[in-house]
């Protein structure tokens, strides 16, 4: 399966700048991992040492949250665009 | 479309003849009519910083007719400021954000009340404060605050209207735990300092807060009136630059640490301040030195490398006479070109990259590396008035 995948800008500067990016994989986890095998400077910015997802990194799976579906193991089909939420904090000064 | 209002069942002001002129492109709306507007007049809204995302929202609630606005800041106004927070004009410069901005808001709508609070929200007046609010809008800087606000506000039951911004991209939605889910729902715990890119780095698009800052008003005369559809549990993300709109559905967590039913969390936490972010491990003695202890170094030691982790734009605007540049992303596939025998200073705009950037070399053998606090704004303030700040 192939799916397009957003990468916030704030995450960027570890895709080459690259804001959308094509990845393989059966589920959610198998995509990310196909991610951070093309891109390996965002792993520490998304998985645990511990190689789980870090709490603060949402992936939504078209509109809905991964965690409310099947997290890592959510399936994906062609035509599915994942995107990577990141809480970013800018705003007044 | 609508539902009830944050206001319904208090006893509404009415208008005076010179409020009915006045707002009279509100009151012939259906949506809004004189009922309508006698609600904004009604309600008391808080705002939680006056820069960016507070400049269109206090310009635009309070031209709308919101009877009480709150405006929250403990910053001054700086000339760095005026590229993007309209409310101030250059002979603001200096002063208190809140007093500058009560002052331009009272000339704006003199049928309302502003009340400034030249403050830093905390862990010890945030309840207080919101208590006399109807509604709370994030508009702040840094993760510690966005919790407090999210938290004081599911505490309290109110709406919490939130805006985010980060160089072309923005984000909005109304959190509100009584309703839908709260921002600990999406994000249940603050990212650790050094994995997320901090302020400095940053750099925002002018307008982006504009248009964050006016979707943000939006919701909260929606939220008043009690019209339309509210963007709860709803997470907007907007793309400036490829001028895009996109829209996710959030849920109420059922584990939520404070709006769920069961919460784990049932006061305020005070964060640490890691805008500028906290090393990972605290720094060894002598981890920085100072602009001035700098130029003493150089000008005894004309080997020393002073290393520019900063961008190839940032670096266009100013520069520090002799430095290399090396952006810190390409630091890592750039040790080759620096001497692991050197002493090594490294500098940002502020310290906070080139301290990441001191750590990474440490952990790579440059053990005589140290980083320049302040970065290069401080030694333009101390050294070399110069070198342009920015």
């Amino acid at each position: 399966m192939s799916v397009t995948l957003h990468i916030p800008t704030p995450l960027r500067r570890f895709t080459g700048e690259q804001g959308e990016i094509q990845i393989a994989g059966a589920t959610v986890a198998e995509a990310l991992r196909d991610l951070v095998r093309q891109h390996p400077a965002l792993e520490r910015h998304l998985f645990t040492p511990e190689g789980t997802l870090r709490s603060f990194v949402n992936v939504f799976k078209n509109e809905e949250d991964v965690r409310f579906l099947d997290k890592g193991e959510t399936p994906i089909a062609d035509g599915d665009v994942l995107s990577i939420i990141p809480s970013i904090a800018g705003g007044f000064r | 479309m609508s539902f009830e209002s944050l206001v319904e069942g208090r006893a509404l002001p009415g208008l005076d003849a010179d409020e009915l002129r006045r707002y009279s492109r509100h009151l012939i709306l259906p949506e809004v009519g004189t009922a309508g507007q006698r609600k904004l007049k009604a309600a008391r809204v808080l705002l939680i910083g006056s820069g960016g995302l507070g400049s269109p929202l206090g310009l635009y609630l309070a031209a709308a007719g919101v009877g009480r606005l709150g405006l929250v800041d403990f910053d001054r106004v700086d000339e760095s400021n005026l590229q993007r927070q309209v409310l101030f004009g250059q002979g603001d410069v200096g002063r208190p954000k809140t007093e500058a901005a009560a002052d331009r808001l009272r000339g704006v709508n003199r049928h309302i009340e502003i009340v400034p609070y030249d403050l830093r929200l905390d862990a010890s007046n945030a309840l207080d404060l919101f208590r006399d609010y109807d509604l709370v809008v994030d508009g702040t800087d840094n993760f510690p605050t966005r919790y407090l606000v999210n938290d004081a506000c599911v505490l309290l039951g109110k709406p919490n209207v939130y805006g985010s911004i980060f160089r072309f991209e923005g984000q909005v939605s109304v959190f509100w735990g009584a309703r839908g889910p709260c921002y600990r729902c999406l994000f249940p715990e603050p990212p650790p300092p050094g994995l997320v890119p901090s302020c400095a780095e940053g750099g925002v698009l002018g307008v982006l807060p504009g248009i964050i800052g006016a979707l943000q008003a939006n919701e909260v005369i929606k939220l008043i009136v009690g019209v339309g559809e509210p963007l709860i549990g709803r997470l907007v993300l907007f793309d400036a630059l490829r001028l895009r709109f996109r829209e996710l559905k959030l849920k109420k967590d059922p584990g939520c640490p404070i709006c769920s039913e069961h919460p784990t969390q049932t006061g305020l936490i005070d964060y640490e301040q890691f805008c500028g972010i906290e090393p990972e491990t605290a720094p060894d003695e002598g981890f920085e030195i100072d602009v001035l202890e700098l130029d003493r170094w150089r000008k005894a030691n004309p080997d020393l490398v002073l290393l520019d982790v900063r961008t190839p734009l940032e670096y266009d605007i100013a520069r520090i006479d002799g430095a290399v540049l090396i952006p810190l992303q390409e630091l890592p596939d750039r040790l080759g070109e620096l001497d692991p025998a050197a002493t090594i200073v490294a500098h940002c705009h502020g310290g906070v990259r080139s301290a990441q950037a001191v750590h990474f070399l440490r952990q790579h053998g440059f053990a005589r590396t140290k980083n320049l606090a302040g970065g290069i704004d401080a030694w333009s303030l101390e050294v070399d008035p110069a070198v342009p700040r920015y």
